[in-house]
């Protein structure tokens, strides 16, 4: 749907993005990560034909953009950072002037089809009030029903969920899941490590305008070989396992192993009271942070290496013990 | 996309408020010299604000000349330069351009949508002085409309090109400012005529703030910059020492539209003042084309 090839884009000296080879497959649901100022909205300005790319090619749904981009942007809903309109207008003329505004917006049906994309992000209620009047988050989801108002085959959404609150970024979800399930690849950038892993099935990494990492999120997320226990009787799990705790923590211990259920089993028959055990996993967070480095609205005086990026805004955590995965994972096994 | 930006243009507050403004500055004008019966002497003043009190009839052509130096470049320059400026710092230029509109599209139909506004704009104020002509000044003295010859003083011709103080004085008819007279239906088809040399007489300013617009993110910057041109095109316009390059600035021929009200028309000027409007058109706008074209959108 979107292939990229060494795209690069420079701004005077400055290399917003750098040899970047996106492929985005029909169907995805695929979420580009990276620190603020990473290159995520140049990178999606070029997919739009917004922005000019110095050098590389890139290819959305087999057309050559920006050459051909009037024939594939007419398939293309797009949010591009934080949605506009006219504010003296109302969300209803809005939409009906930015359908009027593109090709294929056949006069007859665009009622309808505004009424339709206002239904789909929860705006069906909206009265004549100006956009000037809105809250953010009626902005946002106003930003999305443009993107819809053209049934598309390709959503290009830049921090989709911007502004919103929780329900609203729930809404967000299903919406955009729904949608996919109906034909519709998806393309989104953000900076929330949650919201990626709660809606993605594919993930990018941008790092300072370049592409470090691009994989399936649940080949990045398949279990680490570690398996954590949380034991009453920590002591006797230790002696039990013989050389196989890696950490112990109070009552919790990281455990090599591969297999739960044998895990299990040991501890079990060796009469270790097991209060829960549990496959680890890699949060994105982890990943995220292992391959990128400091976020570029962050100047540290130090020279810092990659790692420096611990600090960044999200917070991290230390690495070990890891944080929990999310829960419910396949190979969870919980004993009572 | 050229009735989008007209629906644009309609519904935007500051298009009715700038037509409003300058539809009120001639009714101003109007009772002002209605109240005190001192209009300026001919030869003195705005063109043809001399002769209004002896026929409101002429006041279209005298309303048409109060607003032509300021109001309407203003808010011409206005309009023009928020054209792609404006979008662009409201957002909206970039969901604009992914619908797809092709950017050579939304430059001429913003271009369409200001010509339309200068036309609206020209309309009105003629149509306004007209009522106010008639209904405050009075219609002419010699009763409803006449076609007797103008007495004695006629018309005083302003020197070719149109001084800006051309005036006329009518007698108790409608008298040309070559001092004969003219029919009702050459009335009207002269103040179409002056109407729409005026309307032409923009484009060169919508052309300039338009290029302006492309090259920045301020609204405000590419209007005030349009006006900085016409205020300099002005200065030199008067000044003997350039009279080299007068020729070319694009007010020189602006009070050429005066030339419709001589008889018979005096064509010479209007034509060039239609030619230099339409080489600044065509130099400004693919200058905004070329610049918009290869632009990157960061907004």
């Amino acid at each position: 749907m979107i292939i990229t090839r060494n795209l690069t884009k420079r701004f005077g000296k400055i290399a917003a993005v750098r040899d970047v080879s996106l492929d985005v497959r029909e169907g995805d649901r695929y979420g580009l990560l990276g620190p603020n100022g990473s290159g995520k909205s140049t990178l999606v300005r070029m997919l739009l034909g917004l922005v000019y790319a110095t050098s590389g090619s890139i290819t959305v749904l087999g057309e050559q953009v920006p050459r051909h981009a009037s024939r594939v942007l007419p398939e293309i809903g797009a949010l591009v950072e934080e949605p506009a309109a006219y504010p003296h207008l109302s969300g209803r003329a809005n939409l009906r002037l930015l359908d009027a505004a593109g090709p294929h917006g056949s006069r007859r049906t665009r009622r309808r089809r505004v009424d339709d994309a206002l239904e789909q992000v929860g705006l069906a209620g909206i009265d004549r009030r100006p956009v000037r009047a809105y809250s953010l988050g009626m902005r946002q989801r106003l930003g999305l029903a443009a993107a819809l108002v053209r049934p598309p085959r390709l959503l290009i959404l830049d921090e989709p969920t911007n502004g919103l609150d929780p329900r609203g970024i729930r809404d967000i979800r299903d919406l955009l899941i729904g949608l996919n399930e109906s034909g519709v690849t998806i393309f989104l950038s953000s900076h929330l490590l949650a919201e990626v892993s709660a809606l993605c099935t594919r993930v990018g990494v941008l790092d300072s305008g370049a592409l470090v990492l691009q994989e399936q999120l649940a080949s990045l997320q398949e279990p680490t070989g570690r398996v954590l226990v949380s034991t009453d009787d920590p002591e006797r799990a230790v002696a039990a396992l013989d050389g196989l705790v890696e950490h112990r923590d109070g009552a919790d211990l990281v455990v090599r192993s591969s297999d739960p259920a044998a895990l299990n089993n040991r501890l079990v028959t060796a009469g270790v009271p097991v209060r829960s055990l549990l496959a680890q996993r890699r949060s994105l967070e982890e990943i995220v942070l292992e391959v990128t480095g400091t976020g570029s609205d962050q100047f540290s005086v130090s020279a810092a290496g990659p790692h420096a990026a611990r600090q960044a805004p999200q917070s991290a955590e230390p690495a070990e013990p890891p944080p929990a995965p999310e829960p419910p994972a396949p190979a969870d096994r919980d004993v009572p | 996309m050229i009735a989008v930006e007209l629906f644009k243009l309609v519904r935007r507050v500051r298009t009715w408020f700038s037509i409003a403004l300058m539809c009120a500055l001639p009714l101003v004008v109007a009772i002002f010299i209605a109240v005190t019966h001192l209009a300026p002497p001919p030869g003195q003043g705005s063109a043809f604000l001399s002769a209004v009190l002896d026929n409101g009839q002429l006041y279209p052509a005298a309303a048409l000349a109060l607003v032509l130096p300021v109001f309407l470049p203003v808010a011409v320059a206005v309009v023009a330069g928020d054209s792609i400026a404006g979008e662009a710092s409201a957002g909206t230029l970039r969901y604009l351009l992914a619908r797809p509109v092709g950017r050579t599209k939304l430059l001429v139909a913003k271009l369409v949508a200001v010509v339309t506004f200068t036309l609206a704009a020209v309309i009105a104020v003629t149509v306004t002085a007209y009522a106010t002509g008639v209904l405050i000044l009075g219609p002419s003295r010699a009763s409803a409309v006449g076609f007797a010859p103008g007495q004695g003083s006629g018309g005083i011709a302003p020197g070719a090109g149109g001084a800006p103080t051309a005036g006329l004085q009518a007698g108790t008819a409608i008298t040309s400012l070559s001092g004969t007279p003219l029919t009702t239906l050459q009335l009207i088809e002269r103040v179409l005529g002056a109407m729409a040399f005026i309307t032409v007489s923009m484009l060169g300013v919508a052309a300039i703030a338009i290029f302006l617009s492309t090259l920045t993110d301020s609204a405000l910057g590419a209007a005030l910059g349009a006006l900085a041109t016409l205020i300099g095109s002005e200065i030199l316009v008067t000044l003997n020492a350039a009279s080299t390059v007068q020729p070319y600035l694009p007010t020189r021929y602006w009070l050429a539209w005066i030339d419709f009200f001589r008889q018979p028309i005096f064509w010479r000027d209007i034509q060039r003042g239609f030619a230099i409007q339409l080489v600044y058109v065509v130099v400004f706008l693919g200058a905004a084309w070329a610049n918009f074209a290869t632009r990157d959108i960061t907004t």
